[in-house]
């Protein structure tokens, strides 16, 4: 325990001399830092913050120190996630690559592999996106057609992608290929790693109902990738696909719930508040502290007990797993999907609550946060979809813990 | 707060699991409702229960007791109430045991705490005086005369009442609640039985002119609306420890049916329009077991969110256990609303313990006041 004290200290003195003052301060969306070879800072201290994190390998806290990671166990990181948050510091870095790719290349790389890109996913070097989902294949995505064909020293690509998240301003792609096309369908897909700077790999952004253009279409004519750059064998990638896609899924369903998960666990003086609670009191008024629309805060009571109730859900899938020392427990099957619709539910609250005001696309009558709510509001309803539908995680549930017969 | 048990507690659980199995399978609770014995518990098994130390999980070892927590007692109330064991544990053991504890004078905590604990008495708290729920709107009143206090008042919805050896009673003049204690064959006293939906033993009881000495006063005279509050947090979180363990057995209950009955020449459970909603049944499950975890571990682990994190226990698993009990008998079609099959009883389980000490929207209301909204 002392050990760990110490490491709070040093990690306390580490921070404070390190963390820039303009990297503790609230960031908006356009902040977010994803580092790769076109990343435009818009604050140099942005670039110190992720250079220096990158360096001692806390973006990637719990990763090996041979790749580059920070070498920290469970206990550690806690505490240098709770020091973190203490400072309010910003993210250094947030990449695919530290949330899904790195994951996976930690069980199904090539020591080679790992030594290749591992380090350059902690320092924020290189840039990944995900080549999932085509055209044809979105829930069914075993029935996925992009082909790679050997030429000896290389794979020849063709095909196309479908909401490739940010391929626009990647570097690298992972995705998943038909190597086998005789094979059953499961049984013909490898998982290789494409560099995007080439004359084969054209992307088109795709312009979402709510205005943004967060996804791409990728095709590939005539693409390569070197052979060193398949993962997890030839045909043997639906295995890492799935892997990946729990990372994915864990992802998604935190999305708003980080700082719930680990706080939860502290003691705090601090009274209880609701940020819905507090936001609705502004357009609808309260009479004698209760808000002024009985409907309404039943609606945001029933959220903010379901917010609790996942938080706390998070923190025992985590404990559990860590006393058991297996996989992830039964309560992490029901994350995405819980999750995601309850990160739905919370816009549709916020809308009620501002009526009219919730109902602006653009322009100077609005506030800016409102209308960065409508915006969201449409956003999350992709959050259901992506990453596996939640019907799909119902049959995943269905089939795999409840064992209901197919 | 830990979200796992730790060794002791898993003993208890483990425990009390053989003992629901072994000796009040449900078909212990059928028997006992079909004996129409109005006590609705078998004295053989509660000694039995109290002989593991069960009764004195809640009470310091100085009164012969175990001091074991409310997790240790939380874990084991979540077994039996897999099995719907009826016994008066949680009126005598949870309830009645922690007001003593808290408010009692060291004679009081000496006469009644070992005998709790020992398993010798069972006590039940006069409280409720309405049909919802309202610990603040008391009207049973206490008069001083002299040395003594007159009880008048009508009590309702009081859990063990009809059988209990003594009566704990919540009185209130209009400046603050005073607890009481007495005897169950006093003169002034008259008890009805309620029977109950759930087989569950509850009475309604008229005070008329009730003489008690001042020694029957537990706590402070017009004091203790504090320390209800906080033995029924306590309370709450038990008790949604035993539904959450109706939530388990019910849903575990109908999965297996999804798994056995064929019709359309196909298992039930391949159809994906009932797996679909055990799947969202399984979600809110494990949504409910964390909500019980914290609040158990809440009291003995000296949170300051005790208060929110019962009412969330409490109003969650009465919603969920709305919803297991309401497809598990739809699920079950036909034999679902037949008396001879057990599924019947977690319907009429949940319903009566959702109104124990605050019902779903009472603790909405709650977790919303101590939110500041």
């Amino acid at each position: 325990m002392s050990d760990l004290n110490a490491f709070r200290d040093e990690t306390r003195d580490w921070l404070e001399a390190n963390c820039p003052e303009s990297m503790r301060t609230p960031m908006s969306q356009g902040d977010v830092v994803w580092g790769g070879r076109k990343v435009e800072f818009k604050n140099p201290d942005q670039k110190l913050w992720m250079d220096r994190m990158g360096e001692k390998g806390w973006t990637c806290p719990t990763w090996p120190k041979e790749y580059g990671g920070g070498g920290l166990n469970f206990e550690e990181n806690k505490v240098l996630q709770e020091e973190l948050m203490r400072i309010k510091a910003r993210p250094a870095l947030n990449s695919f690559g530290i949330w899904m790719l790195g994951p996976a290349l930690l069980e199904y790389g090539t020591e080679e592999q790992k030594m290749e890109h591992i380090p350059k996913i902690v320092k924020g070097e290189i840039r990944w996106c995900q080549g999932y989902s085509e055209p044809g294949s979105g829930s069914d995505l075993a029935s996925l057609k992009t082909k790679a064909e050997d030429q000896g020293e290389e794979y020849l690509i063709n095909g196309q992608k479908v909401w490739t998240s940010y391929a626009d301003e990647c570097d690298m792609i992972f995705t998943l290929v038909r190597t086998g096309p005789l094979e059953p369908k499961h049984e013909g897909i490898s998982f290789l790693l494409i560099d995007m700077d080439q004359e084969g790999v054209t992307t088109k952004p795709i312009k979402l109902i709510s205005g943004k253009s967060p996804f791409c279409e990728t095709f590939f004519d005539n693409a390569t990738a070197p052979k060193e750059n398949l993962v997890g064998g030839l045909n043997k990638g639906w295995s890492v696909a799935k892997r990946l896609l729990q990372f994915e899924r864990n992802m998604i369903a935190g999305m708003g719930f980080g700082s719930a998960a680990s706080g939860s666990s502290k003691k705090s003086d601090a009274k209880p508040t609701s940020g819905l609670a507090t936001m609705a009191k502004r357009y609808v008024g309260e009479k004698e502290d209760k808000l002024n629309d009985s409907g309404l805060r039943n609606k945001i009571i029933d959220h903010d007990m379901n917010s609790q109730a996942f938080a706390l859900t998070l923190r025992r899938a985590a404990e559990e797993s860590k006393k058991s020392n297996q996989g992830p427990s039964a309560a992490s099957s029901i994350f995405k999907y819980y999750g995601t619709e309850h990160n739905k539910l919370r816009y549709e609250i916020m809308l009620e609550a501002m009526g009219t005001k919730a109902l602006g696309w653009e322009g100077a009558e609005f506030g800016p946060e409102e209308l960065a709510i409508t915006r969201e509001w449409l956003r999350t309803k992709a959050n259901s979809i992506e990453g596996g539908t939640s019907e799909v995680q119902l049959n995943v549930i269905s089939k795999r813990v409840l064992e209901l017969p197919q | 707060m830990s979200l796992v048990l730790n060794e002791e507690q898993s003993y208890l659980k483990d425990t009390a699991r053989d003992f629901a199995k072994n000796k009040t399978p449900v078909s212990h609770f059928r028997s006992v409702r079909d004996s129409e014995n109005p006590e609705c518990f078998d004295r053989e098994i509660w000694k039995e229960m109290a002989s593991l130390g069960w009764s004195g999980i809640l009470i310091p070892e100085e009164y012969g007791g175990s001091d074991f927590g409310v997790a240790g007692i939380g874990v084991i109330f979540e077994e039996l109430g897999r099995t719907l064991t009826p016994s008066p544990m949680f009126s005598t053991a949870v309830v009645c045991a922690s007001l003593i504890k808290q408010a009692g004078n060291e004679d009081q905590k000496k006469e009644y705490l070992t005998k709790i604990a020992s398993g010798d008495i069972t006590l039940a708290f006069a409280l409720e005086e309405s049909s919802r729920h309202s610990p603040s709107n008391l009207e049973t009143s206490a008069k001083i005369e002299g040395d003594s206090y007159i009880i008048n008042g009508e009590k309702t919805f009081v859990l063990d009442g009809g059988f209990a050896d003594f009566l704990i009673i919540a009185a209130n003049n209009g400046k603050g609640t005073s607890l009481f204690i007495t005897k169950k064959d006093a003169a002034g006293i008259e008890i009805k039985l309620t029977p109950l939906v759930d087989s569950r033993n509850a009475a309604n009881i008229t005070f008329k002119d009730l003489k008690l000495s001042s020694s029957s006063l537990i706590g402070e005279e017009n004091n203790s609306d504090q320390i209800i509050e906080e033995v029924l947090d306590i309370s709450r979180s038990v008790i949604s420890a035993e539904m959450f363990g109706g939530i388990q057995e019910a849903f575990d209950v109908t999965l297996n049916y999804l798994k056995e009955r064929d019709q359309f020449g196909a298992k039930i459970g391949s159809f994906q329009a009932l797996q679909h909603r055990a799947a969202i049944m399984f979600s809110e499950i494990e949504l409910c077991k964390s909500c019980v975890l914290e609040s158990l571990t809440s009291f003995d682990e000296g949170s300051n969110d005790i208060p929110r994190l019962a009412s969330l226990a409490k109003a969650k698993i009465g919603e969920i256990f709305h919803l297991v009990s309401n497809e598990a008998v739809q699920m079950h079609g036909g034999i679902g609303v037949t008396d001879e099959y057990d599924i019947g009883f977690y319907l009429k389980r949940a319903r009566v313990a959702e109104q124990i000490f605050g019902n779903v929207q009472f603790h909405k209301d709650r977790y919303a006041e101590l939110t500041g909204y």
